[in-house]
């Protein structure tokens, strides 16, 4: 099973805001790339962190809201606060 | 909202700590807000699945029975396994036939649960604000003094706060109560809830209705990662998952999605989760750090209970019985407060007396050395489950060798891979881990 099809058994209520940032787009680029290979893109169960080449793209929309990228960023770099109130994952079962 | 002495306590998360505290002060009388940002209480909360019958029947002495619970756990097993073998330990009773005691232990959903034990506090008299994230804590002269919700004219105060937000806590942090975490100190865990009949999961496990099994799954399928699997039985569904340290999902690039197939797709675990449809797919972190890695559990108006404050027993897979039985001492500790009209840290510190007096930090004291070990030599869950299976392969192999060749063959594989010297390292660092 594919994490595309596992994602596809999720319920969220979108927020139009992310609760998601990348604090310095640099440090991608200039130290993760070369020190720890963008780890965001392999440990987030949800895969939400894709390297596009020259930056990190956050698709905030799948997370789940786990906070391993509270941890799991070498460098301290994602910022990420819970989706406001309401909003975010809404597990069917638990 | 609100501000000056509308209620005696702030109480940030409706999961099983947040609740048994609120729960614990309102039936006092005390006059308690429970916020949870979710729109339902149990919509964001994850766990493997078994809670503990003992310290949900000391919170909810009267309702535990009405609790959402889908099968008692009768039968408990871990399994060591290598790509293609298991060596299986395992325990089964018989329980009590009717619910005259609470059942030991048994397997929940969150989602059902954790509505139904908020609901409690609620009966209780606490008042339940759902959808509503707390943001910061507010701290004036060193003392927590109330909260900052994402809502419009959101700040509300009152004597005290207690946390209880679940793990890798942001208001911990902000409260200055603890350093920030490493990635050694959390684990991810990844799940699905599998959809089976119920008489399929009673055949497949041997089970009478309304009765479960769980199993514990060690060995090859963590990948060379600390960690392990489970396989849970619900009433119409399994729920299958394993999870890892932050640190070591970092450093192998494995993808806890690829560690979860590597499970289901195990030839032990396949068949049990024949035909089943998956219906949910979750994911979560759990404290691992144990008692090195807890924050200050008591300030000036502020207590800290549950995963918040890293109240989880790994090794036992416990955890939601910690956060109840701190949710209950926080409630009690303000109590007391409450009587003497002091919030102050000095009358707080009860609250970490009751736990030291307690299972809770007599246990994760007892571990305290275990995350240690866990991060450095996640290789011991690889080697000993390989090797018990290669020597028991070869005493159960009847091929005309002798019993005697046998064990003589069994201790040069075992001395080939690992010498003496490293076996005796390995267990002393194991008894000293566990002792």
């Amino acid at each position: 099973m594919k994490i595309e099809e596992k994602l596809y058994t999720l319920h969220w209520k979108h927020d139009k805001q992310s609760h998601i940032k990348i604090v310095r787009a640099n440090v991608c680029l200039d130290r993760c790339g070369g020190e720890w290979r963008h780890p965001c893109t392999t440990f987030c169960p949800a895969n939400v962190y894709e390297w596009d080449g020259e930056k990190i793209a956050v698709s905030y929309e799948n997370c789940v809201e786990c906070t391993s990228c509270l941890l799991g960023c070498p460098y301290r770099n994602i910022d990420w606060k819970p989706p406001r109130g309401g909003f975010g994952i809404e597990w069917q079962h638990g | 909202m609100g501000s000056g002495d509308e209620f005696d306590a702030i109480v940030v998360g409706a999961g099983p700590g947040g609740v048994s505290a609120a729960l614990t002060m309102a039936r006092a009388g005390l006059n308690v807000v429970l916020f949870e940002r979710a729109e339902r209480p149990g919509q964001k909360n994850v766990m493997g699945g078994v809670m503990y019958g003992r310290m949900l029947a000391d919170v909810a002495p009267d309702t535990w029975r009405d609790a959402p619970i889908e099968r008692v756990v009768v039968d408990e097993r871990v399994w060591l396994t290598t790509p293609d073998t298991a060596v299986s330990l395992g325990y089964k009773h018989v329980p009590h036939a009717d619910f005259s005691a609470p059942p030991n232990a048994f397997t929940v959903l969150r989602v059902p649960f954790d509505a139904w034990f908020a609901s409690q506090a609620e009966t209780a008299g606490a008042l339940l604000v759902p959808g509503t994230t707390v943001e910061d804590v507010i701290v004036e002269q060193g003392r927590v003094v109330g909260v900052r919700t994402g809502r419009a004219d959101g700040d509300l105060r009152a004597p005290l706060v207690v946390i209880a937000d679940g793990a890798n806590s942001l208001l911990v942090q902000r409260a200055g109560l603890s350093r920030p975490l490493e990635p050694r100190e959390m684990a991810l865990v990844v799940k699905e809830i599998v959809a089976l009949p119920a008489g399929t999961i009673e055949d497949r496990f041997n089970l009478e209705p309304g009765r479960g099994a769980t199993v514990e799954v060690y060995g090859s399928i963590t990948r060379g990662m600390a960690g392990y699997g489970f396989i849970y039985t619900n009433k119409e569904s399994l729920s299958v998952g394993i999870g890892a340290l932050i640190l070591h999902f970092m450093k192998t690039r494995i993808t806890p999605w690829d560690l979860l197939e590597g499970l289901k797709t195990h030839p032990l675990v396949a068949p049990l989760l024949r035909g089943g449809e998956v219906l949910e797919y979750l994911a979560h972190a759990i404290p691992e750090g144990g008692v090195r890695a807890m924050p200050r559990l008591y300030g000036d108006g502020v207590l800290v209970v549950g995963d918040a404050a890293m109240m989880v027993n790994n090794l036992h897979r416990e955890g939601s019985n910690l956060a109840m039985a701190a949710g209950r001492m926080a409630g009690e500790t303000a109590i007391r407060a409450k009587r003497a009209g002091d919030w102050s840290a000095r009358t707080l510190s009860v609250y970490q007396d009751l736990l030291e007096a307690s299972f809770v930090l007599k246990d994760l004291r007892k571990y305290e050395r275990l995350p240690d070990l866990a991060e450095h030599h996640p290789d011991l869950l690889q080697i000993y489950p390989a090797l018990l299976s290669e020597a028991i392969h070869e005493m159960l192999t009847v091929d005309g060798v002798s019993k005697r060749e046998k064990q003589r063959r069994i201790l040069r594989r075992v001395l080939a891979q690992r010498p003496w010297w490293r076996i005796l390292k390995d267990a002393v660092d194991g008894w000293r881990a566990l002792r």
